[in-house]
């Protein structure tokens, strides 16, 4: 239960499938208390999805209180006033339905999928848990140590996503995104109670609260509901944030990562890229195009099969076991253009590094092929159609899309703006962005028990 | 209290709750072939899924030649090789996948249904079922990779306590056949083996065509015989041996060098049209199968903060598929959680669930049928183990109807037949020596 993502890392959840272009337009409305409400018609299946999305995550913490916006996730299912611990999970079983949360660097989000008819219950329950959560010294007591577990389980034994927290790490100098979601180890065994209230009082407002319906609904009706029972809530002060904007990076970071518990060698390399909503707002030098540019960038090295880090690095020289890239430019804040490659054994981590290396240079120094481009759009197109079938993911897009201040309709300009990208502009990005100066790479080394204190 | 209101209102409608469940159209083609069809003209894409029996139950001799054969199938067919077959299926916005579990291999396709796009990607899926390359080079490739992919299992404890938990249970049985394999096998497998297996098992007599999409009947039966084209009739696969019920305990334990250990311990369970299914999955429902709610869950998670994720399933196959129940905990916290997982399944097995307990995963999963079936993406996964395992074409019909008649009784009865706590494989994969 109670997933955490990294969702910023992950290019094809957040970015490609963008555009669910739906029979009839999702219709917005604003309650008077600064709640935003967006429903999206879907009358193919009797059933309906709801989700709550706050505009908190692990990118609004500071050292010291990293994981508290994760955590605070966990409590949310440890009841309210009017609901013992438990007691909404169960009521939500009871009817049939399926709920979970998860939790961002930028966002966290709640959701009840059912039958259509519960969206008011759902309604209800999440308007009790935005102002009404009690917080019990037991049970946040033994919720820590779940949570705890859940690092262990994800991260510390997991040698790849251990490093890759480190990657974070060091790519970032004063950006929160160097934190990991889950917090580090230490903070969690220091988080209070106290800390966990006070995160709450500040963001779980009305006026920092996105919520999202797609199914079986009529829009009217869910907004009459949502009146109802969200209506009553008072707005409060939304706190602004301190940027804590990232300074440029100059030069190349370079860091080594052994394990002991590691098998196979692992690169990491990450170059800076700056993100669609600090483009939008002239946050950053970037120009909106180059967003759609750098998207299209990564897709001609890793989109599908046919791509060139699979067709070169994996089939062609027979370097990398696996390759992957990824590039999240719907993030909240400057995010990363990553890479991520095993070996094949007679190679080494430094060869794999230069043949990645190699394949940027190529898009540098000369556009990719028109049917490479070709393949992308005819792909872009088709994802478009494919992602209706989901309820769930249209409303993920939604949110997603606002929870990071970006107005949910540039989904629908999303085939057309990847459609306008050039293959002189994808070059352009590539050398602008893709440089030494702004890149971070990391050797994940497989050691002998013992070696790893080795100096 | 508002919501006891609310609840009270509703809460008889959700047993009526009236989904119509898709019309599924079944029929065979004239080389044996089992289609089945469910019409969704709401988008205009089509889901096509041919399953044959050629998972890795059918290795043999061979650990992991069913999985090997099947991702080697996504190499390159007839004309093209792998860089041009991939380039031909880009060009049409598709995407196509191979794979194999325990007991089917797949080829699927997600493809717009507009004929220009939809009729090169079927003619791709044809080819890579009729005349998949098998290339030398890519054989070579692809076995590096499975090799690597063995070795990334053991930074794995999850994987490590899967692979230890098969072979445990089922011993000689196909099923404790390594999916992926093992280092010997995969560095022997030939090109006349990867060949003999397609040859074996990829034919028309062994095949069950799943459509969901954007036509009607006559399409679907233009795309069955489109996919299957030139497809030898060939011959079913053999049944496989009934599973033997573990005659004693077994521990095994593997040393890992991780902060947590996994715990996973089960048994044999359930096999596809099992008289005992709904009284087995309703119950495991309220044991471990329903998320926060499910009594594991409550004991091990919130009760004791033992573990993110305690749970358990019966995971039915042609033969007894395994009942398990699973949790990863602090390696210091082992023999603790060990011991309420047990004692939990043991006060389960000999009380049964409460009644209240009952009613309350009844409803979940009458409630919740519709979320099962909300995607076109969900309803072929439906239609092919319909087809796969011969179930009743109104298996979806009956569905909350048979779960519904499930009592106390019933599911106490199934699982003191079923389900012997004294005798578990227990399966442990962390650091042992001073934690316990």
């Amino acid at each position: 239960m109670h997933a955490l993502a990294r969702i910023r890392q992950c290019l094809l959840i957040l970015c490609l499938p963008l555009a669910a272009a739906a029979a009839e337009p999702a219709q917005e409305f604003t309650l008077p208390n600064g709640l935003k409400l967006i429903v999206q018609e879907d009358h193919r299946a009797p059933v309906a999805v709801v989700q709550v999305w706050y505009k908190i995550g692990s990118s609004y913490e500071h050292d010291g209180t990293t994981g508290l916006s994760h955590a605070l996730e966990h409590m949310m299912f440890k009841g309210t006033k009017h609901h013992p611990p438990g007691e909404f999970s169960r009521i939500v079983a009871a009817r049939g339905g399926k709920e979970n949360a998860f939790t961002t660097t930028d966002y966290t989000a709640y959701f009840e999928q059912w039958a259509a008819s519960n969206v008011e219950l759902s309604f209800d329950l999440e308007a009790d848990r935005m102002r009404n959560l009690t917080f019990d010294e037991q049970d946040f007591a033994k919720e820590m140590k779940v949570i705890m577990e859940e690092r262990h389980m994800r991260t510390d034994d997991n040698p790849q996503a251990l490093a890759s927290e480190v990657v974070d790490a060091v790519a970032f100098l004063t950006s929160p995104y160097r934190h990991p979601v889950i917090g580090w180890q230490s903070d969690l065994e220091s988080m209070r109670l106290e800390d966990l209230r006070a995160w709450y009082a500040r963001w779980y407002a009305p006026n920092n609260a996105i919520v999202v319906v797609v199914g079986d609904v009529e829009p009217a009706k869910v907004h009459a509901l949502a009146q109802k029972h969200f209506g009553p809530l008072a707005k409060q002060l939304i706190p602004p944030t301190k940027p804590r904007t990232e300074p440029e990076q100059r030069g190349m970071k370079r860091l080594t990562f052994k394990s002991e518990s590691a098998t196979l060698p692992y690169l990491m390399m990450a170059y800076k890229a700056p993100v669609l909503v600090e483009a939008l707002a002239k946050r950053t030098n970037a120009e909106p195009w180059e967003i759609y540019a750098l998207d299209v960038l990564s897709e001609t090295l890793d989109g599908d099969q046919s791509s060139r880090l699979t067709r070169n690095l994996v089939r062609g020289r027979q370097i990398a076991a696996q390759v992957e890239s990824s590039y999240a430019p719907a993030s909240r804040l400057e995010s990363l253009f990553s890479f991520a490659a095993v070996p094949t054994p007679g190679h080494t981590l430094e060869e794999l590094e230069k043949a990645i290396g190699a394949e940027i240079a190529a898009l540098q120094s000369a556009p990719p092929t028109p049917e490479e481009l070709a393949r992308i759009k005819t792909r872009v197109v088709a994802d478009e159609v494919f992602q209706q079938d989901s309820v769930f993911y249209q409303a993920m897009v939604i949110g997603s899309l606002e929870a990071v201040g970006l107005d949910w309709r540039i989904k629908d300009d999303y085939v057309e703006r990847i459609k306008a990208v050039t293959p002189e502009q994808v070059q352009a990005v590539a050398r602008k962005y893709l440089t030494e100066d702004r890149l971070t790479v990391a050797h994940l080394l497989p050691v002998a028990k013992g070696d790893a204190d080795a100096h | 209290m508002r919501i006891e209101r609310l609840l009270a209102a509703t809460l008889f409608v959700v047993a009526q709750a009236v989904l119509a469940t898709p019309k599924i159209e079944h029929w065979t083609t004239p080389a044996g072939a089992q289609v089945y069809f469910v019409a969704a003209a709401e988008i205009p894409m089509l889901d096509v899924r041919v399953v044959f029996n050629a998972g890795s139950a059918c290795d043999g001799a061979k650990p992991g030649l069913a999985s090997f054969t099947a991702g080697l199938m996504h190499e390159g067919a007839g004309e093209l090789d792998t860089n041009a077959f991939h380039d031909a299926l880009g060009a049409t916005g598709a995407s196509l996948g191979t794979g194999a579990m325990r007991d089917m291999a797949w080829v699927s396709l997600r493809t717009l249904s507009d004929p220009a796009s939809a009729d090169p990607a079927l003619a791709l899926m044809q080819s890579t079922i009729r005349n998949p390359r098998f290339d030398a080079a890519a054989l070579e490739r692809l076995r590096e990779q499975a090799l690597i992919g063995l070795k990334s299992e053991k930074e794995s404890p999850d994987a490590m306590a899967e692979r230890t938990f098969f072979a445990a249970l089922y011993g000689d049985h196909p099923y404790g056949s390594p999916t992926a394999g093992t280092e010997d096998s995969v560095k022997a497998f030939t090109r006349a083996d990867v060949i003999a297996f397609h040859q074996r098992y990829y034919v028309a007599a062994n095949a069950t065509v799943a459509i969901v999409g954007a036509t009607d009947r006559a399409g679907a039966e233009r795309i069955a015989a489109a996919v299957l084209r030139d497809v030898p009739a060939g011959e079913p696969a053999a049944p496989l041996p009934p599973v033997a019920p573990l005659a004693a305990a077994r521990e095994a334990h593997v040393e890992f060098p991780a902060t947590q250990s996994h715990v996973w311990i089960g048994q044999t369970g359930l096999k596809r049209g099992d008289p005992d299914y709904f009284a087995l999955i309703v119950g495991n429902h309220v044991l471990g199968g329903n998320g926060l709610v499910s009594i594991l869950a409550d004991e091990i998670r919130e009760k004791r903060g033992l573990s993110y994720s305690a749970q358990s399933q019966f995971e039915p196959l042609a033969e007894a598929g395994p009942f398990l129940a699973s949790l990863q905990t602090k390696a210091s916290q082992e023999a603790e959680a060990l011991k309420v997982l047990r004692a939990t399944l043991a006060k389960f097995v000999a009380e049964g669930p409460s009644e209240k307990a009952l009613a309350a995963a009844k409803q979940n999963l009458v409630g919740g049928f519709p979320l099962r079936l909300d995607g076109n993406g969900k309803i072929i996964e439906y239609l092919a183990m319909i087809g796969f395992y011969h179930l009743p074409l109104d298996y979806l019909d009956t569905f909350t109807e048979r779960v519904a008649k499930i009592t106390v009784d019933d599911v106490r009865d199934a699982f003191r037949r079923r389900v012997d706590p004294a005798r578990m494989v227990t399966v442990t994969v962390g650091k042992q020596s001073g934690t316990r």
